[in-house]
């Protein structure tokens, strides 16, 4: 099968039981991707598929062939991180990390198809996504910061 | 297999945390190894448990011997000016990485970019007992500090030699040591000259007081900070060799199950797979997840498992197996006032603490490697030496063959002391001949790993016309001796704590019992308060002796508006609690909104002080941190279990606290530049269960005394 990940395409065999979090992360090497709980209850592992967060624990590999993938890895453009990348390092919205990829790629998603969101919004979007150490206004407050960095730059 | 160790039950733990400055020290390497291994410079030892007698008072070069054993930090500067620490305390989210690395160049007097930081390695770093007890800030903050102050000195004094001049008067900054008189700099690497210099300090150099501090004290931004929001850290799950495997552990049916039978032909047959069977231990190695899930699936094992308590019978089972221990855990001071006393005000009450999960967001996990009888294994663990020790005795190796690595690690919070997943995948990876990565499911990690004890607390109490407390009777079932003691004045006092036959593995849970007897004792405090007809505040002010305390509670209160709160009776209610631990003085206050049965909290302020604050920015990140995990365990965490086996073991069922949760938080940090640095991972977790508590009786006169308080989310009817 055929994965388009970050712009870059990978020809891989995988069972078709076989998840696309662990075909990332085992077959492709990009284990910026995390799994915290294989239910699609943390958000841990949550990449973009189409432009859309997807829990990828939920997904098989088979299933998100051919279309665009983006990963946590992804995000960078030519060594500048990307608005919710810089905000999160910014306003420190994390602890020991472990859920940063996923929340930084459930806010990307939103703030992609949703410049301008709501606070309601913004909450609604991120309720999946699990920070145990709860940094949650941290995170908040990163979101927000992007969405307004974003269209300035825009 | 022999099985991990059991955890170390709360009050083992507090006593042994007592001797972690004391425990003889356990350190492998040669002066020559370490050189080898780092290059020439200067390199500067601690003595563990500071300076023996005879020596106290004079330096001791010794680069002819090998290092002394008992060293408890280490710190290196390079020819290229490199400042290399070495500490066995590990970075699990509390990010001391980047406080310890802040009080180095606070002493040293160099950038913190300059300064990497070895942790967690227990074949480069000096032992440690482990990081738990909120015990990094006061211990090893100050002994890295007078690490780095020696080191400075030490190279003042090489300048002032190069230079022939004394060496008062000569300057050490950004890294260099400059003579002002001649306008002469040399740069730290520079005055190595190359050299091989060792040395170990016994005395204490003169630190540099919190008030002057430049780096230290002031918020910095988390050390690789960059990595973690690119996703280039590599946790253990994240890590591979060439020609791994991935392992999955084949479950018992419940807790203390036998192996009764055991096919494993299916999985056997399945092409890269190996299959081990040892004792009641069953596992699998294959190619990839997928296959070792198929080959775990495959496995029939039937097991037979004895009859267990549910969670039904918990509270009445921890009170029939309750043993009382004379002496240890008793403390009795006063007379009780008579039966009959006049204007006496008593009150009697039983408190319940569910099991709960620390539910780490990054499971369990690890990689092994054997090279003939050597071992070498990652994992994310408190207690890297620790699990050394397990991995040791469970493959009868000596110490010195067993490597563990701890990369920085995606939450423990007191729940990752053990080594289970470690000794699991080093017996697959042994059985394989490869190196084997074993991640525990989220199913495993609320099932296999330990909880934090839960207990029961009775308290019968007393209040006389003033408003002062004459009694306190005070016996705490199971759930820990820690914070035990009451911050307040009482004529009468009993104070017991009763251990019991716990029916589920407990260990260790940030704050450890502290969450417990801050909850049942700052919810009777109101009470009392309200039966004294007296506001909450002021009976606390009143009846506590210590003004840090004291302090903290009027900090919280004023910037809450605790004065000015409205009463909307059966909507709103304002809820206060404080108290003291591992050095911590906190006080939150709570506000809540009631419809129906639905509960909102709708905003927390919370006061605290641990001392001169080191990071401000770190610290306040701990504290918010702390009140949204201590909403959990207040309003719904709850392991429930039947017969052995746990019935929520996922996150769908046991809720943890998300977005949605989230009250408004503010933190007021108190510093205190004259008093001693504490930890802040655990005490800021206290307060909440019963501010919020008191928060329910204020708005509906109704007292729970039950935690988790919510049933399926909702008050209870
Ligand atoms: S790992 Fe996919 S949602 Fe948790
Ligand atoms: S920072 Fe640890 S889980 Fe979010």
């Amino acid at each position: 099968m055929r994965l388009l990940v970050n712009g870059k395409a990978h020809e891989l065999e995988a069972a078709p039981d076989e998840l696309l979090l662990w075909v990332l992360r085992d077959k492709i090497g990009l284990t910026g991707t995390k799994f915290g709980c294989g239910e699609g209850e943390c958000g841990a592992c949550t990449v973009l598929v189409n432009g859309r967060p997807v829990r990828s624990c939920q997904v098989p590999a088979a299933a998100a062939a051919g279309k665009p993938i983006t990963t946590i890895e992804g995000l960078e453009r030519n060594g500048r991180l990307h608005p919710v990348q810089a905000a999160f390092l910014r306003h420190e919205a994390f602890q020991c990390a472990y859920c940063a990829s996923g929340m930084i790629m459930s806010a990307a998603g939103l703030l992609a198809r949703n410049p301008k969101p709501s606070e309601r919004q913004i909450r609604a979007a991120m309720n999946g996504n699990l920070c145990r150490c709860g940094t949650y206004s941290r995170i908040l407050k990163a979101v927000r910061a992007a969405a307004l960095a974003s269209r300035k730059r825009a | 297999m022999p099985d991990a160790a059991e955890p170390e039950t709360a009050e083992l733990r507090e006593n042994r945390e007592q001797q972690v400055e004391r425990l003889a020290h356990r350190f492998a390497f040669e002066r020559r190894t370490f050189f080898r291994l780092l290059g020439n410079g200067v390199l500067v030892g601690l003595a563990a448990g500071g300076a023996p007698a005879q020596e106290s008072g004079r330096r001791r070069f010794f680069e002819r011997h090998p290092l002394p054993r008992a060293i408890s930090a280490w710190l290196h500067i390079a020819p290229t000016g490199r400042v290399t620490v070495y500490t066995g305390k590990v970075e699990v989210g509390q990010n001391i990485r980047t406080s310890l690395a802040q009080q180095v160049a606070e002493e040293l007097h160099v950038e913190m970019g300059s300064i990497r930081m070895i942790m967690g390695d227990t074949l480069l770093t000096p032992f440690d007992m482990g990081t738990f007890g909120s015990r990094t800030t006061p211990t090893m903050g100050p002994r890295l500090r007078r690490v780095a102050a020696s080191a400075r000195d030490i190279l003042t004094g090489l300048a002032a030699r190069r230079w022939k001049t004394p060496r008062a008067g000569l300057v050490a900054e950004n890294g260099k040591i400059r003579n002002p008189r001649t306008g002469a700099s040399l740069s730290y690497g520079e005055l190595t000259e190359g050299r091989k210099i060792a040395r170990t300090i016994e005395d204490d150099p003169a630190l540099t007081p919190a008030a002057e501090w430049r780096i230290a004290g002031h918020a910095a931004p988390k050390v690789h900070g960059r990595r973690f929001v690119t996703g280039e850290h590599r946790y253990t799950p994240d890590l591979a060799l060439p020609g791994m495997l991935t392992g999955k552990v084949v479950r018992p049916s419940a807790f203390h199950a036998r192996l009764v039978e055991c096919d494993a032909s299916r999985a056997h047959a399945m092409p890269g797979v190996r299959v081990v069977r040892d004792g009641d231990f069953v596992g699998v190695a294959a190619p990839d997840m997928a296959t070792a899930a198929r080959a775990a699936a495959a496995v029939r094992a039937r097991w037979q498992a004895p009859r267990q308590i549910s969670s039904r019978e918990l509270y009445a089972w921890l009170r029939r197996t309750a043993r009382h221990e004379e002496g240890r855990f008793a403390h009795t001071s006063g007379t009780p006032p008579a039966a009959d006393a006049p204007g006496l005000k008593r009150l009697q009450a039983s408190y319940e603490i569910a099991y709960i999960a620390h539910a780490p967001l990054e499971p369990r996990a690890a990689l092994a490697e054997w090279k003939g009888q050597r071992l070498t294994v990652w994992t994310g663990t408190q207690r890297p030496f620790g699990v050394q020790q397990e991995l040791a005795a469970a493959f009868h190796l000596p110490l010195e063959h067993v490597h563990v690595i701890m990369p920085d690690t995606g939450g423990a919070y007191g729940g990752k002391h053990t080594g289970e997943a470690a000794v699991e995948a080093a017996r697959l990876a042994r059985a394989a001949g490869r190196p084997v990565k074993l991640i525990w499911t989220r199913e495993e990690e609320f099932t296999w790993a330990y909880f934090r004890p839960a207990g029961v607390i009775d308290i019968a109490a007393a209040v006389d016309a003033q408003g002062h407390i004459a009694a306190w009777e005070y016996d705490n079932y199971n759930s820990g001796p820690a914070a035990i003691g009451s911050p307040y004045r009482s004529r009468y006092s009993r104070i017991e704590f009763h251990p019991c036959d716990p029916p589920l593995r407990q260990g260790s849970y940030r704050s450890l019992a502290a969450c417990a007897n801050h909850f049942a004792r700052e919810s009777h405090m109101h009470d009392l308060a309200v039966l004294a007809g007296q506001d909450p505040l002021e009976f606390r002010l009143k009846n506590i002796p210590d003004p840090r305390l004291r302090a903290a509670l009027r900090r919280a209160a004023a910037r809450f508006g605790w004065a000015a709160r409205r009463r909307l009776p059966g909507r709103r209610g304002f809820g206060l609690a404080g108290g003291f631990e591992k050095g911590g003085y906190v006080a939150t206050c709570a506000e809540v909104e009631i419809s129906g049965r639905e509960l909102r909290v709708t905003r927390v302020v919370e006061a605290f002080d641990c001392g001169a604050v080191v990071n401000p920015n770190g610290l306040r990140n701990q504290i918010e941190g702390a009140i949204v995990m201590g909403l959990g365990g207040a309003l719904r965490e709850d392991i429930e279990f039947d017969n052995g086996r746990i019935l929520n073991p996922r996150f769908s069922q046991y809720k943890v606290p998300r977005f949605a949760d989230l009250p408004e938080i503010e933190v007021a940090l108190i510093d205190r530049k004259n008093e001693r640095s504490f930890g802040a991972g655990e005490t800021p977790i206290v307060g909440i269960a019963p501010a919020i508590a008191n928060a329910i009786c204020d708005a509906t006169g109704r007292r729970l005394r039950s935690l988790p308080m919510l049933r399926l989310g909702r008050l209870p009817a």
